[in-house]
C-alpha cells in the first residue's frame, strides 16, 4: 500500500510537460474577463495549431513582459502606451484588431444623478460632487489610463479627492470593491457583462465616443529578443486579422448583446 | 451567507463530477508544492542543525536573519525570481520564467527559513539533552547532525507541516514567476484568485473547500506514513 503511494507520488513528480508549436501572449484582464479568448484560442489552435499561453495581467505589466521580452506578443489598449513601445524599438507595428467601449456603473440610486447626463464629461462633473465614492483601478492598466484621461479632459484632477479611491487592483476585484462600497467605476462592457457580482450595480452612463476601446496586437521585436518567437507571432497576427477570426469576434454574444467591433485593417 | 452555501454546493459538484481542469491544477498544486518541501527541507533542515552546533561569529546574525525571513512577503519573494529569472535578467537563458519549476524556486525561497527557524528552536531544546552524552562519545559534527535529525524528526515534521501549508496557501509569489497560464502553471491558489476577480465567487469558494480538504489529507498521509500518533512510537 505505501509502496504504491509513493509510486503514485512519484509519477505526479515526473510528469513534466512538452510543448510543441507555443507562443506566450500578454492579455489585459479585461480581454480575459470578456470570455473572448475561449472562443477564440480553441479556434486558432484548429486552424493552425499553435497553442498559445496566456498571461493575463494589467497593460502597465503586459508592456513591462514585452520589454523584457519574455512574452512573444502583447494583446492591450491603450494608444499612447502601445505608441511608446513601437516608438522605444520594442516591436515594430501597432495592429489594432477590434474595438469595444466602457461605460460608467454605478449604485442603482444613482445619488450624482449622473445617468441624465448627455455626455461622459457631464456625468464626471456630477460624480466630482462626492456623493459617493469613485472607484478607480490605479494599476497603470488601460482603463486605468483611459479613466485618468476621461478626467483630464473633464478639466479635473481628482486624484487627492476623499471620495476618489484608488484599489490598485484588476477589473474584477476592482468591481468587487465597488459593489462593497456603492460607488462608481469606469469598466469595459465586455467585463461589466462577464461579472458575476453586480448586486446593486447597473450601467449608468454610455455610448459616448470618448469611450470607445481599440485594442491592438504587438509582435515583440526579435530585433532585441532574438529567442522571441517571431514567426508563431506572425502567424497568429494573420490569423487574428482574418475572416474567421473576425466572423468569430463579431459574432461574440453574452446575453445577446454584441461586444466586440472586428476593425483590423488589411 | 448563500454565498458559502453556493461555494459548498460548487465544491461538492466539482468533486464529483470529477472535473479534469480541477484534477490538473489539484496535482500541479501538490506536485509544485511537495518538491518545494522537498528541496527546502534538504537545505533548511541540516542547516537548523548546524546552528545550534556550530558556534561562529555570525550565528546570532543568521538566527535573526532567519527570524525575519520568516515574514517575507511572499509578492517580494515573487518580484525578485521574476527579476532574475526574465529574459533580461541574470538567469533568462534558462528560460524557466511561467514554468512550473520557477514557481518551485519561488517557493523554496519562502519556506526554507520557516523551516529552518522551527528546525533550530527544536533541536536547541534536544541538544541541551545530548550535549554531554555526544561530546563524551567523541562524535563527528556529522554524525551529531544525524542524531539530532533523527532523534527529533517528530517536531521536523511540524516544521515541514508548517512549511507545507505556507507553500500550498501562497498566491502573491507564484502568481508573478508562475503566470496562472491555463494548462501550464494554474494552479488551486491562483485559479482561486482570478474566479474571485470575475466575480464568480461560488467556484472561488468551490476551490478554496478543495484546497482545504487538500491540505487536510496531506498531513493526514504524513502522519499515516510516518506512523506517528500510535501507540508504542513516537
Amino acid at each position: 500500500m505505501k509502496r504504491s503511494i509513493f509510486a503514485s507520488l512519484a509519477a505526479v513528480f515526473l510528469a513534466a510537460p512538452a510543448f510543441a508549436d507555443d507562443m506566450k501572449l500578454a492579455v489585459t484582464t479585461s480581454f480575459h474577463n470578456s470570455g473572448l479568448s475561449d472562443i477564440l484560442l480553441p479556434a486558432l489552435t484548429e486552424d493552425t495549431g499553435i497553442e498559445v499561453q496566456l498571461l493575463v495581467v494589467g497593460t502597465g505589466q503586459a508592456l513591462r513582459l514585452g520589454e523584457a521580452g519574455d512574452v512573444d506578443a502583447i494583446l492591450v489598449h491603450s494608444r499612447a502606451a502601445e505608441e511608446a513601445f513601437v516608438e522605444a524599438g520594442y516591436s515594430t507595428a501597432r495592429r489594432e484588431i477590434m474595438y469595444n467601449d466602457f461605460i460608467l456603473v454605478g449604485p442603482l440610486a444613482d445619488p450624482a444623478q449622473a445617468g441624465q447626463a448627455t455626455s461622459i464629461r457631464d456625468a464626471l462633473w456630477a460624480i466630482s460632487g462626492g456623493t459617493a465614492p469613485f472607484v478607480s483601478r490605479g494599476d497603470d492598466s488601460g482603463t486605468h489610463k483611459r479613466e485618468l484621461n476621461l478626467w483630464d479632459t473633464a478639466g479635473m484632477n481628482p486624484v487627492n479627492a476623499d471620495w476618489y479611491r484608488a484599489t490598485g487592483s484588476g477589473m474584477g476585484a476592482a468591481l468587487n470593491t465597488a459593489a462593497g462600497m456603492g460607488a462608481y467605476i469606469l469598466t469595459d462592457r465586455a467585463s461589466w457583462l462577464n461579472f458575476g457580482n453586480k448586486d446593486g450595480l447597473m450601467v449608468i452612463f454610455e455610448g459616448d465616443e470618448a469611450l470607445f476601446n481599440q485594442y491592438a496586437y504587438l509582435k515583440v521585436s526579435p530585433e532585441l529578443h532574438d529567442h522571441v518567437q517571431a514567426m508563431t507571432a506572425a502567424r497568429l497576427e494573420a490569423w487574428l486579422v482574418s475572416d474567421r477570426a473576425a466572423e468569430l469576434i463579431d459574432g461574440y454574444e453574452i446575453d445577446g448583446q454584441k461586444l466586440f467591433t472586428f476593425n483590423a485593417v488589411r | 451567507m448563500s454565498d458559502i452555501w453556493e461555494g459548498l454546493r460548487a465544491a461538492a459538484w466539482l468533486l464529483i463530477s470529477f472535473d479534469a481542469d480541477l484534477w490538473e491544477i489539484t496535482l500541479r498544486s501538490l506536485r509544485v508544492t511537495l518538491t518545494a518541501l522537498l528541496i527546502a527541507c534538504v537545505i533548511a533542515m541540516p542547516l537548523g542543525a548546524l546552528l545550534v552546533l556550530r558556534r561562529f561569529w555570525a550565528r546570532r546574525f543568521v538566527i535573526a536573519l532567519l527570524n525575519s525571513l520568516m515574514g517575507l512577503p511572499p509578492v517580494v519573494v515573487g518580484l525578485i525570481v521574476y527579476l532574475m529569472l526574465s529574459r533580461s535578467g541574470p538567469f533568462g537563458v534558462l528560460n524557466l520564467l511561467f514554468t512550473p519549476t520557477a514557481m518551485v524556486i519561488a517557493q523554496v525561497i519562502i519556506i526554507t527559513p520557516l523551516i529552518a527557524s522551527i528546525t533550530h528552536q527544536a533541536l536547541r531544546e534536544l541538544w541541551s539533552e545530548y550535549h554531554d552524552l555526544l561530546i563524551s562519545l567523541n562524535t563527528s559534527i556529522f554524525q551529531r547532525v544525524r542524531t539530532l535529525l533523527w532523534d527529533g524528526r517528530r517536531t521536523l515534521l511540524t516544521a515541514a507541516l508548517a512549511g507545507f501549508g505556507r507553500a500550498i496557501g501562497e498566491v502573491g509569489a507564484i502568481m508573478v514567476v508562475g503566470g496562472n497560464i491555463d494548462n501550464a502553471t494554474r494552479v488551486l491558489t491562483t485559479a482561486i484568485a482570478l474566479e474571485t476577480g470575475k466575480g464568480d465567487f461560488a467556484m472561488a469558494l468551490g476551490l478554496g473547500m478543495v484546497l482545504i480538504g487538500l491540505a487536510v489529507t496531506v498531513n493526514l498521509a504524513i502522519h499515516w506514513l510516518t506512523g506517528t500518533e500510535r501507540a508504542g512510537r513516537w
